[in-house]
């Protein structure tokens, strides 16, 4: 791939994907990979997101699962728009 | 079958018990923390020889007390130490260290301080420690397989990158070197939690599994939620761990468990710092996730190099232990890279497969079990830290 990618993603299952360069800025076209399959699609950041930090992939509603890995990592606590940041403040552990 | 990797060889040090070292440490050990200042003493007084301070050993009983002696003398034990003096407060614990050690075959001897005092002390475990200096530093070493390492992991200030790039490729390093007949360990016991349904299926048989899941459940119950004041949410994941991204112990554990590969199943269950005993194989230690605990835990179980993958940049090191660190974070790259031993960024950039990654670490364990020092080493990272189980008498 001669472009490096702006997000990976691990599975086709997975509603969220990780950044993996610095700097991101809000309205970037990311070029996003599947790790697992090396697919790739086009998505726009919705919002400045710092490297290892996760982008919904996908409109998502509080009380959805997190999917990464194809697996549960988590509930979703506050509506996310497709492209926006996932983490603490609107992700939360289903165990603890 | 024969692989690419069946081969290979290392310049390594074989001891008396048949086991493989990749270090020569002349050890002054410490029974107990009140001897850490004669340790010092000696290991200032003759060169060559390292003294690894800790803060335990008195009054301590039951299993909490079983877990201190099995350190200390897995320690002394340990292939990558060619000698050892102890020194302890009085002569009854001080031998049951020398005498477990000494089963090793390698020289070990033991000194108390009581009816001597600290100056006495000093002065006959020096002349003793400048002789195991003299015998260290003459020992070889001489080719050994690559089959006969053992080698640990634990991930430490883990982030996203973790679970994309440096625990896949220790796990890709685990897929081909197990099935050549080394010895692996995993564990960080709470740092399953998410994923333990499928670490329980990934037991070489349901029998190990249960175990496992077994093990797994008691320390949620007797250690997570008997003393848990809040929901644990700055503790697992670590603030260093949100920081990287990571936001829920599910997603941090799902990554974590990529350090054993695809193929590779663990055959059996240690207790902490437990030496293995079902044969070559991938084992699981139960043991805490904080890095200089669990990789004592580990050296003290028998293993000579930990791979280390590390997200924003855990500095951690062993005493006796080289630690490799790999990281796939180019930040942590471009701001840390005293650290880094192993650069994997490529695989972010999707400039390098899982596969050639777990070569390059591959190569870099045969350096460093050949001498390299590693970036811990070098940086002088000797973080010797024992686990208590609770408090004492």
């Amino acid at each position: 791939m001669s472009e490096i990618p702006h997000l990976l993603v691990h599975e086709q299952a997975d509603n969220v994907g990780v950044v993996v360069v610095e700097g991101l800025t809000a309205g970037t076209d990311m070029l996003c990979c599947i790790t697992h399959d090396n697919s790739t699609f086009r998505l726009t950041a919705g919002a400045d997101v710092p490297i290892g930090h996760k982008i919904a992939l996908t409109d998502l509603k509080a009380g959805d699962t997190a999917t990464k890995y194809g697996e549960d990592i988590g509930k979703i606590i506050a509506d996310i728009p497709k492209g926006g940041h996932v983490h603490v403040h609107n992700c939360k552990t289903k165990r603890w | 079958m024969a692989s690419q990797y069946s081969n290979l060889t290392v310049q390594a040090y074989r001891r008396d018990n048949g086991r493989v070292g990749v270090r020569n440490h002349v050890l002054i050990l410490p029974l107990d923390d009140i001897s850490n200042a004669a340790c010092e003493a000696v290991a200032n007084n003759i060169k060559g020889t390292m003294a690894i301070p800790h803060a335990y050993g008195r009054l301590q009983f039951g299993e909490d007390l079983e877990l201190h002696f099995r350190t200390i003398i897995g320690t002394g034990a340990n292939p990558n130490v060619a000698a050892v003096v102890v020194i302890g407060i009085e002569p009854g614990w001080t031998q049951r260290v020398v005498d477990g050690i000494a089963k090793t075959g390698k020289p070990v001897q033991g000194f108390s301080i009581e009816q001597n005092g600290d100056l006495k002390t000093i002065m006959n475990a020096s002349r003793v420690a400048k002789d195991f200096v003299h015998y260290a530093s003459e020992l070889q070493r001489e080719e050994c397989a690559f089959s006969d390492l053992w080698i640990s992991t634990k991930c430490g200030e883990s982030d996203t990158t973790t679970g994309l790039g440096s625990c896949p490729t220790v796990g890709n390093m685990y897929d081909k070197l197990l099935p050549e007949g080394i010895y692996g360990c995993f564990g960080e016991t709470s740092e399953i939690t998410g994923a333990e349904h499928i670490c329980k299926a990934r037991a070489a048989n349901e029998e190990v599994g249960e175990r496992w899941y077994k093990m797994w459940k008691a320390y949620q119950d007797d250690v997570i939620f008997a003393h848990q004041t809040d929901d644990l949410s700055d503790s697992q994941p670590t603030k260093g761990n949100i920081e990287g991204g990571l936001t829920t112990i599910e997603e941090k554990a799902l990554g974590n468990l990529e350090k054993i590969g695809r193929t590779s199943r663990y055959i059996d269950i240690l207790e902490p710092a437990e030496e293995p005993q079902s044969g070559a194989g991938l084992y699981f230690m139960d043991s805490s996730s904080a890095a200089a605990e669990c990789v004592t835990l580990m050296a003290a179980g028998g293993y000579v190099i930990h791979t280390f993958p590390t997200g924003q940049g855990n500095v951690i090191g062993n005493p006796i232990v080289p630690v490799i660190k790999i990281t796939a974070n180019p930040r942590t790259v471009r701001t840390m890279s005293e650290h880094v031993d192993v650069d994997v960024s490529g695989i972010l950039r999707r400039e390098k497969t899982i596969d050639e990654a777990g070569d390059d670490l591959i190569e870099m364990i045969r350096r460093t079990a050949n001498g390299r020092h590693t970036a811990a080493e070098a940086l002088g990272h000797r973080e010797f830290s024992m686990t208590k189980l609770y408090r004492s008498a």
